[in-house]
């Protein structure tokens, strides 16, 4: 589910960082770091535990296939949401960068699609009211909240990548469409998931249940979600649905362009009064440059049809100096090898 | 409409590919992989260059204004986007980078944007221009800009880190205020993975000699193998904690060389950042083509 620098546009991606941001602000602030230095150590390892827990392939009887562990769920039962936030933010960032899983602008829309939804609202909203009540079938308890948790997270993450995907305007596929397959087949993988964290946190309660947040000690200062908090939260929210929300409002997504020239169909024409069409560079230089591409041009005056209204920006001599500098490039690799292999001889 | 439904069955069987058997290759091939590619990172960024001698935080700035500026460019502006491959291609050379490891880690990225992309060329069938007898449309345009901008992307967050030690990301994160806990953290868990892939992997070797020819972890031992795992990394935890405590650890490292801007850096910066500015605002492409047009 992680996703990937190309599907965002860098408004959503942005905002998707300022949401993530703020997130992980307060979680640094409720976790009182420097008090507690000890959580240090065990954040870091727990986080390459998941790492490395993530690449073992769980068979699903009678498939053929194999589940995945779910992060998140499992770090916030472990360490609590904010601790488990902030190593799930560490694990995705790593992924990113050095494995290219995700990358470094898709970064705050991957925190909040599979860190956010895990460790917050998974377990304020799922686990801890249901690992809350004293007694009763703890194990049972953990496989219902495990799978519940990882199910509902999971599905909240998926349909924020529908979202993200769709508020940067790169697909041409309609949004309930894009809904309408990623949701079951994360429905799915959330149940599979659920079913390996669920069996994985069992084992823990049955061999060393004093590592489990809440189990046993639900006045836990951590495990309360404050007024304060739930505001931050609330911000965050807000924010997020109003980065995204302006790209719905946008008619003109080139701000500079409408800025400049106007839109008089839009009636948006009083702007900087610049004329399009006569706003041009008059200089010795720029007739100069017109004068030599006249008599470098080998085809003039010629362009395909409908250049002009499809919108594509593309024209013969966009694709001629694409291949132009798709030429320079692939010299560019040439030379530095041929260099290369003479400073080796050498 | 029967294009549609089998674009979206399609679309169907690469995503669920994707999710479900993407890693379905031998465990211990993956954790051996992961690995190596750690530590292939860790030796191209020790090498010593123009480029890996720059500021960290100057490459990190220009890693992230580059990528902004890719994905700032609409979609269907192929045109306008291939010249940005002039930065990262110029910059493997200076550094002396292979572009193969590069396009290694395209496994991940690639797949997921040709299944979002793939719609665009179905869906969007209106023409843009012909090249003889081929009707090139705008969603196709648009897909080849996607899978570009997928590319270039990962190229210069290759070239960051091919560059410049986690230790030195580390370090321009904290000149950029990011919270201390982050930035330790980070070095921790960074450190910890290689560790953490050798005992899963050595635990791996020990349950398939007891279990041949299994392709995974049986439901019967899904909890108890990787609850054995966490059980030893908490431990593994504990010891680490009283050993930094030992070594006087109080919230945050120490870094042993504080490397300061230079001249050459800011320069570095600055020139960098116009070209990148300039390519975004002039069509290279177009520009150049239209002196020989």
């Amino acid at each position: 589910m992680h996703m990937a620098d190309a599907l965002l546009a860098p408004t959503v991606a942005a905002t998707m960082y300022v949401a993530s941001g703020i997130t992980t602000g307060v979680s640094v602030k409720n976790l009182k770091m420097d008090e507690q230095t000890s959580k240090l150590p065990v954040m870091g390892v727990m986080a390459a535990f998941v790492f490395a827990g993530q690449m073992i392939n769980y068979t699903i009887p009678g498939t053929g296939s194999s589940g995945h562990l779910c992060g998140g769920m499992l770090l916030s039962s472990l360490l609590g949401p904010y601790a488990g936030f902030l190593s799930m933010v560490v694990i995705l960032a790593i992924q990113g960068l050095f494995f290219a899983d995700g990358g470094l602008m898709a970064l705050g829309a991957n925190c909040w699609n599979m860190a956010f939804y895990g460790c917050f609202i998974g377990y304020f909203l799922i686990y801890r009211p249901i690992m809350k009540k004293k007694g009763g079938n703890v194990r049972l308890r953990l496989t219902v909240a495990s799978v519940l948790g990882c199910m509902l997270t999971l599905q909240l993450g998926a349909f924020s990548v529908c979202v993200e995907t769709f508020a940067s305007g790169i697909s041409e596929l309609p949004f309930g469409a894009f809904v309408g397959l990623m949701q079951p087949i994360h429905l799915a993988i959330g149940l599979v998931e659920g079913v390996i964290t669920a069996a994985v946190l069992v084992f823990v309660y049955q061999t060393r249940p004093e590592l489990l947040e809440v189990v046993g000690k639900d006045n836990s200062a951590e495990a309360k979600l404050s007024l304060k908090s739930a505001v931050a939260v609330l911000a965050v929210a807000a924010v997020l649905i109003a980065g995204i929300g302006s790209q719905f409002a946008s008619g003109n997504p080139d701000g500079l362009e409408w800025s400049l020239f106007g839109n008089a169909d839009g009636g948006y024409s009083a702007n900087m009064g610049l004329d399009e069409e006569e706003y041009g560079v008059s200089s010795t230089i720029a007739d100069a440059a017109a004068s030599l591409q006249e008599k470098t041009a080998f085809l003039p005056d010629y362009a395909f049809a409908n250049d002009e209204d499809n919108g594509v920006g593309t024209s013969v001599s966009g694709i001629v100096g694409g291949l132009m500098v798709t030429a320079v490039a692939v010299a560019i690799c040439f030379l530095g090898g041929f260099f290369k292999k003479k400073k080796v001889r050498a | 409409m029967k294009r549609v439904s089998c674009g979206i069955l399609f679309f169907i069987v690469v995503y669920w590919y994707i999710c479900v058997h993407w890693k379905k290759e031998d465990f211990m091939d993956q954790m051996t992989s992961a690995m190596l590619e750690l530590a292939d990172m860790d030796t191209l960024a020790s090498g010593d260059s123009f480029l890996h001698r720059r500021h960290p935080l100057a490459k990190l700035l220009l890693t992230i204004l580059y990528i902004f500026t890719v994905v700032s460019f609409p979609v269907n502006q192929l045109s306008g986007l291939i010249p940005m491959v002039l930065i990262p291609v110029l910059a493997y050379q200076m550094a002396d980078l292979p572009l193969r490891t590069c396009f290694y880690k395209l496994r991940f990225v690639l797949p997921l944007v040709c299944a979002v992309g793939i719609w665009n060329p179905i869906l969007n069938r209106e023409p843009a221009f012909s090249l003889g007898a081929l009707t090139v449309t705008v969603g196709m345009i648009s897909f080849l800009s996607l899978m570009l901008k997928g590319i270039l992307s990962l190229m210069m967050s290759f070239l960051l880190i091919a560059t410049t030690n986690i230790e030195k990301i580390c370090y321009a994160l904290s000149l950029l205020k990011v919270p201390k806990v982050m930035v330790t953290q980070t070095l921790i868990t960074y450190r910890y993975i290689s560790l953490l892939l050798h005992e899963a992997g050595t635990m791996w070797n020990a349950y398939k000699l007891r279990a041949p020819g299994q392709k995974g972890v049986h439901i019967s031992a899904w909890g108890s193998f990787l609850g054995q795992l966490l059980l030893r990394s908490m431990d593994r935890a504990s010891d680490l904690y009283q050993s930094m405590e030992m070594r006087g650890f109080h919230g945050s490292f120490y870094y042993a060389e504080v490397q300061r801007a230079g001249r050459t850096d800011w320069l570095y910066f600055l020139i960098m950042a116009a070209v990148i500015l300039l390519l975004r605002l002039v069509n290279l492409s177009a520009l150049l083509g239209g002196l020989l047009v």
